[in-house]
């Protein structure tokens, strides 16, 4: 059942085509794909890629403040247990280094360059996520 | 940073994060809340994350296409596709270890970095545990 109250199509769109301008940007301008997750690596470990990723994490950073300063708080709303954001945080972390991408560099560059191995990874990881939740939300009823 | 002055280059990534950054604030993707309702097909489904991808891609895939043969970017520097085209075990467990951990919480890792610059208490956690993560992976695999 799609919950119609939920549902923002307009600033979905809106918001994904600004994502998408930042990738197609850092292609056509530093020659590089968005992806977060190896982005975030390059300010963790040294690599010898790391500038330009360096500069688009601090970048998604400043996107924060900006935000707060010129539309107010954003709503960000975290319903589970610290200790389970810190299990989470973790098995992310690792498996979109195995992976070698997450929703930014498989889900969207990845797709958008008609790559087979990025589409596989993408249905992996909606699959899983759609399964954890199904766990979570119904079956365990862990988060109440 | 290796070198001390600030180049074109850096200011153009410094922009595409930015611009990245407000793309996910305005679509609602910061707030995992969102993410989870859109992967609770079971639930009150909400289908907004398949709009934003769909949004994004409408502009990356045609700009991508035009540089599909290009070697060097507009600012003179080369364009660096991944290479990999094959389907291995470590892509597939990783998308679905990756999926897991994303659908405990809903995060994934340019939300929560951003929901951390928000300065949500939960998100700046996840994002030190996410770079624990990444260290273990490194450790793990060298």
């Amino acid at each position: 059942m799609i919950a119609f109250e939920n549902f923002t199509p307009l600033t979905g769109l809106t918001g994904g085509a600004l994502i998408g301008l930042s990738a197609a940007l850092f292609l056509a301008l530093n020659g590089r794909i968005a992806g977060i997750s190896g982005a975030f690596s390059t300010v963790l470990l040294p690599s010898p890629d790391a500038r330009p990723k360096r500069w688009f994490i601090l970048g998604l950073i400043l996107a924060a403040p900006l935000w707060l300063i010129t539309m107010g708080t954003p709503t960000i709303v975290v319903e589970q247990p610290m200790w389970i954001v810190v299990i989470a945080g973790l098995i992310v972390g690792y498996f979109t280094r195995l992976g070698s991408g997450c929703t930014s560099g498989h889900g969207v560059c990845g797709l958008s360059r008609l790559s087979m191995r990025s589409l596989v990874a993408t249905l992996c990881f909606m699959a899983a996520g759609m399964f954890m939740v199904a766990l979570t939300r119904h079956a365990l009823t862990l988060i109440a | 940073m290796q070198a001390l002055k600030i180049n074109k280059l850096d200011i153009a990534a410094l922009i595409s994060g930015l611009i990245f950054g407000v793309g996910l604030l305005l679509s609602g993707m910061a707030n995992p809340k969102k993410v989870l309702d859109f992967l609770d097909i079971f639930g009150a489904w909400d289908p907004t994350l398949a709009l934003v991808m769909i949004g994004a891609i409408m502009v990356t895939l045609p700009v991508y296409w035009l540089f599909r043969n290009k070697t060097t970017s507009l600012l003179g520097v080369p364009i660096q596709w991944p290479k990999a085209t094959h389907i291995d075990r470590k892509l597939v467990i990783g998308g679905l270890g990756f999926g897991a951990g994303w659908g405990l919480a809903g995060f994934c890792p340019g939300p929560a970095i951003v929901a951390a610059a928000a300065l949500t208490p939960a998100a700046m956690v996840f994002v030190v545990a996410m770079a624990l993560g990444v260290l273990l992976h490194r450790t793990v695999h060298g």
